[in-house]
């Protein structure tokens, strides 16, 4: 059973830090933050949510907030989750800029940022893998959603058709399935 | 320099929410389009200030998104020639494409949230939000494939695919703090060693 978020104070802090945490890229943050310790959200509960954050357009993680934020709170809920997922990240961006604006031809730094990049396609992965735990009480199947998944995943990594094209073709036919699965 | 008319930042501003629009599946996606957009038809920044656009977001904290803001930051120093002028006008691009990739779709995420919590024990809804669950999992796994493959290629940069390849399992198998991940390869990358 996942817990509730006492205020809308709490859900800034909270999307602040985990936003403060995120390099290269917030989801693996939040799904620890969120899922394991707050207990905000279950797995499957994230990643159910995560699709309809991933589905619209924007940024899949301050759609997360806002669906959140608004949930609990309303309107203000989501401008207290979208301000704290961008206000002390935008700060800390404008000190990062300028300090590239004058050291950025420095070797160690770039070699430093492409290092962090490495890692941060690592954890983006990884989170991946977790999730797809989550799979295993799927209406569909444990194996058909992996499946699915895989399919995804060429389709766009390696074959590179546009996210938009596979969620109206493979998506769609997806919904329809787990569709006839769950209807009484 | 390149001189800038309220025109040209109402321009720069259409263009972030049109994005905002596009980016489905997040900011990754759209980066194909702006480079087109931004780099060669209006020429607002160089070849050099986009790919750094994208590697100071990547290794800054903060929801990917934040690629947008470097690209307004360019085209605000792009526009004036002294260092603080830069700051200024670099933090003033920096919140206008923030405003205007921002502004489009939480306004619509916002609606549809509501919609979906009013009809969320519609079967209809549970079949669509569990129907695109596995296709997340591939898509999150494909947007991380992409980043790797659009910073490096295998034979020359294997050493950093093989960090990442070790912080999927880290991450995955182990309670590791992703602080300390991001450490250490920010140092590896430091020394010269991946």
């Amino acid at each position: 059973m996942s817990q509730l978020p006492q205020s809308k104070s709490e859900i800034f802090w909270v999307f602040t830090w985990l936003a403060l945490q995120g390099f290269g890229g917030v989801l693996p943050v939040a799904e620890r933050e969120l899922v394991d310790k707050k207990r905000w959200y279950t797995r499957e509960e994230f990643l159910e949510e995560w699709a309809v954050a991933q589905v619209l357009p924007g940024p899949n993680v301050v759609n997360l907030a806002i669906i959140f934020g608004s949930r609990h709170f309303g309107l203000l809920g989501a401008l207290a989750a979208i301000a704290g997922m961008l206000v002390f990240p935008m700060l800390a961006l404008i000190v990062i800029a300028i300090t590239y604006l004058h050291w950025g031809a420095n070797p160690a730094v770039a070699g430093a940022i492409k290092g962090m990049g490495a890692v941060a396609a690592g954890l983006i992965a990884g989170t991946s893998l977790k999730l797809a735990s989550a799979l295993k009480k799927h209406p569909l199947g444990y194996l058909p959603a992996i499946g699915i998944a895989l399919l995804c995943f060429i389709l766009v990594a390696l074959i590179r058709i546009p996210l938009v094209h596979v969620l109206l073709s493979l998506g769609i036919l997806s919904i329809y399935l787990t569709y006839r699965r769950v209807k009484p | 320099m390149i001189p800038f008319s309220f025109a040209n930042w109402l321009d720069v501003f259409l263009h972030f929410t049109a994005v905002s629009l596009m980016a489905v599946g997040g900011a990754v996606t759209v980066i194909p389009e702006m480079h087109r957009h931004l780099v060669y038809q209006n020429a607002w920044m160089s070849e050099d200030q986009f790919a750094a656009s994208i590697a100071i977001a990547q290794s800054a904290p903060g929801p990917n998104i934040l690629v947008i803001a470097m690209m307004g930051w360019h085209i605000g120093i792009n526009s004036v020639t002294t260092i603080h002028a830069q700051y200024l006008w670099g933090t003033f691009g920096m919140l206008l494409a923030m405003i205007g990739v921002m502004l489009p779709s939480s306004i619509l995420t916002y609606s549809t949230a509501k919609w979906v919590q009013a009809n969320k024990d519609s079967n209809f809804i549970l079949a669509f939000k569990q129907g695109l669950a596995p296709l997340v999992i591939g898509a999150i796994l494909a947007t991380s494939w992409l980043i790797s493959a659009a910073n490096t290629s295998l034979e020359n940069d294997w050493p950093l695919w093989l960090c990442t390849i070790v912080t999927v399992f880290l991450i995955w198998k182990t309670k590791i703090h992703i602080l300390l991940l991001l450490l250490i390869g920010a140092v590896l990358g430091g020394v010269g060693l991946i």
